[in-house]
């Protein structure tokens, strides 16, 4: 308890925070194993009688502790061996296990204003921008100690000033119709990204009702391509009523106009592979949901997936079971699709040692997976993805690509 | 000789060890091996580098929660920097070694030095950092 009490103690200083205050809730991501040293942490914390004082939930692990067979490289015994004990000592910490990079997807889920502890990258920003709760990203260790003594540093997104807008991205240019597009979140994500590091942009010009799975792309894109650890969404997301609100009265530092040729180079970046034959296609990053479930399950239902062809859904086991309760599953498993839950495809150690060329419809996916799986990634609509994954090759849809050049 | 510049302690510590600087920041997390010490991002100019035993300057870190475990794990394996000197404070950085000095008694000191203080660090060959944060 004295580490945890240390290390918040030291963040609070280095974040010239004057006081802690309590939090409501903590998804932790201490649980995903990079080597020995989260071990040890972690038994410290068992063998000295350390209990969570606030709800606690896990991130993705290495592995499913679900699905044991899903990592079998050889090689790295060491590294599965580590990562399933690792979750154990989380869940025997009194953790809950709910093994996803997108708790927001579960019931409970914290409100408008709450202090939360975070450390997932595409989480926190979700949860400061779709639901206006508010977190700083927590890194591994930090995130556990804070949520061991219920208390964070009163620092930058805990604070009102530290939540304005700083830079203006307008979307005026780009048309409705290619703003109907799931693609469109997943590009102007990436875009934003790169474009402000890690200031607070605020998106105007998005229509005026965005489903979760969009703002969830957005969320996750931001968080991957920059350090975007809250956006606002001028009439979409709470703390954005207007554009006024968002820049809470103050001047912007920068007004950025997002071009078509802008969505168009994210497009060509995150296609990383030419359209051609396909290994692998992978779904759920961050983890699936079940509106997601819903849209893809009428895409393949009597069909198959072509031989050859790895198509896998990654969820939380919760969705998951949802899934199966509202008949969604079973389409998909008879079409030979698979549903991985626990983790996320695109960690090494490889997904069964998958090479080649794969398609994703997340932009997150299709940022990290060529430089951690060494693969090829196309990058695509959920409809071209699931086509695709029948056809054996990539498969455009051109009515939602004709606005891009 | 440089004269004792003082820094701002983020972990305290006491290290000396030859100077090695990085001229972007770093991600620990998938960017450097805490097996070999190595930085593995292709993408970084001192990509290949070693940072054992190495009083390591560097801007900042950039991304991943995972750095701190990343840092802890290479002090475990002492393949691990001897002092980190920053130019802007990371939060990652400092519970990393602070970590790995409650687990492993790991002694890496981290601290932050002005724009200024960093600049004339640049080209010193060895670096000492006390434990009240003189730099010398």
């Amino acid at each position: 308890m004295r580490l945890a009490i240390e290390t918040v103690l030291q963040a609070a200083a280095i974040t010239a925070a004057d006081r802690l205050i309590p939090a409501s809730f903590a998804h932790i991501d201490a649980c995903f194993y990079a080597g020995q040293a989260h071990i040890d942490f972690a038994r410290l914390l068992l063998d000295n009688d350390a209990r969570f004082a606030v709800p606690t939930w896990t991130n993705n692990g290495l592995v499913s502790l679900e699905q044991p067979d899903l990592r079998t490289d050889k090689g790295d015994r060491e590294t599965i061996a580590g990562a399933r004990e690792l979750m154990q000592l989380y869940i025997a910490l009194g953790a809950r296990p709910v093994w996803t990079c997108a708790p927001y997807q579960l019931p409970e889920r914290p409100t408008l204003g709450d202090h939360i502890i975070v450390g997932e990258s595409n989480a926190v920003a979700f949860y400061n921008s779709v639901i206006g709760a508010r977190t700083n990203k927590y890194g591994d260790f930090l995130d556990v100690a804070c949520a061991l003594t219920g208390k964070v540093p009163l620092a930058r997104l805990h604070t009102d000033t530290g939540r304005a807008g700083d830079i203006v991205l307008r979307t005026g240019e780009i048309p409705d119709t290619l703003k109907s597009q799931e693609i469109f979140y997943h590009l102007i994500g990436h875009v934003a990204g790169q474009r402000v590091g890690n200031r607070v942009p605020v998106i105007d010009g998005l229509p005026d009702r965005v489903g979760e799975d969009k703002l969830k792309a957005i969320s996750a894109a931001v968080a991957a391509s920059g350090g975007v650890e809250l956006w606002h969404g001028v009439g979409v997301t709470p703390e954005a009523p207007t554009l006024e609100a968002a820049l809470q009265d103050r001047k912007p530092s920068e007004i950025i106009d997002i071009t078509i040729a802008d969505l168009t180079r994210a497009r060509d970046q995150l296609s990383s592979g030419r359209d051609g034959p396909l290994n692998m296609v992978a779904l759920g990053t961050p983890h699936f949901s079940i509106t997601e479930f819903a849209a893809l399950a009428p895409l393949l239902a009597g069909r198959k997936v072509h031989d050859g062809v790895k198509v896998y859904v990654a969820t939380s086991r919760f969705v998951r079971d949802l899934a199966e309760a509202q008949g969604y599953l079973q389409p998909l498993t008879e079409a030979g699709v698979e549903v991985i839950t626990d983790t996320c495809t695109y960690f090494s150690p490889k997904v069964r040692g998958c090479t080649g060329r794969a398609m994703t419809n997340a932009a997150k996916w299709a940022y990290y997976a060529p430089g951690m799986l060494g693969i090829e990634v196309c990058f695509g609509s959920l409809t071209e993805c699931a086509e695709s994954a029948v056809r054996g090759e990539v498969w455009r849809d051109q009515d939602i690509w004709h606005s891009l050049s | 000789m440089i004269p004792g510049i003082q820094s701002r302690v983020l972990t305290r510590g006491s290290a000396a060890g030859p100077a090695l600087v990085l001229s972007e920041s770093l991600s620990f997390w998938g960017g450097f091996d805490p097996v070999t010490g190595i930085i593995l991002d292709q993408q970084h100019p001192q990509a290949g580098a070693c940072l054992q035993g190495r009083i390591v300057l560097l801007p900042g870190a950039r991304g991943s929660g995972g750095t701190p475990a990343c840092i802890a794990e290479s002090l475990r394996r002492a393949t691990g920097p001897a002092g980190i000197i920053l130019k802007t404070a990371d939060i990652n950085i400092a519970t990393g070694t602070l970590v790995a000095k409650t687990l492993y008694g790991a002694n890496c000191p981290v601290v932050t030095v002005t724009p200024t203080d960093y600049d004339a660090l640049l080209n010193a060959n060895h670096l000492t950092i006390t434990e009240d944060g003189t730099i010398t």
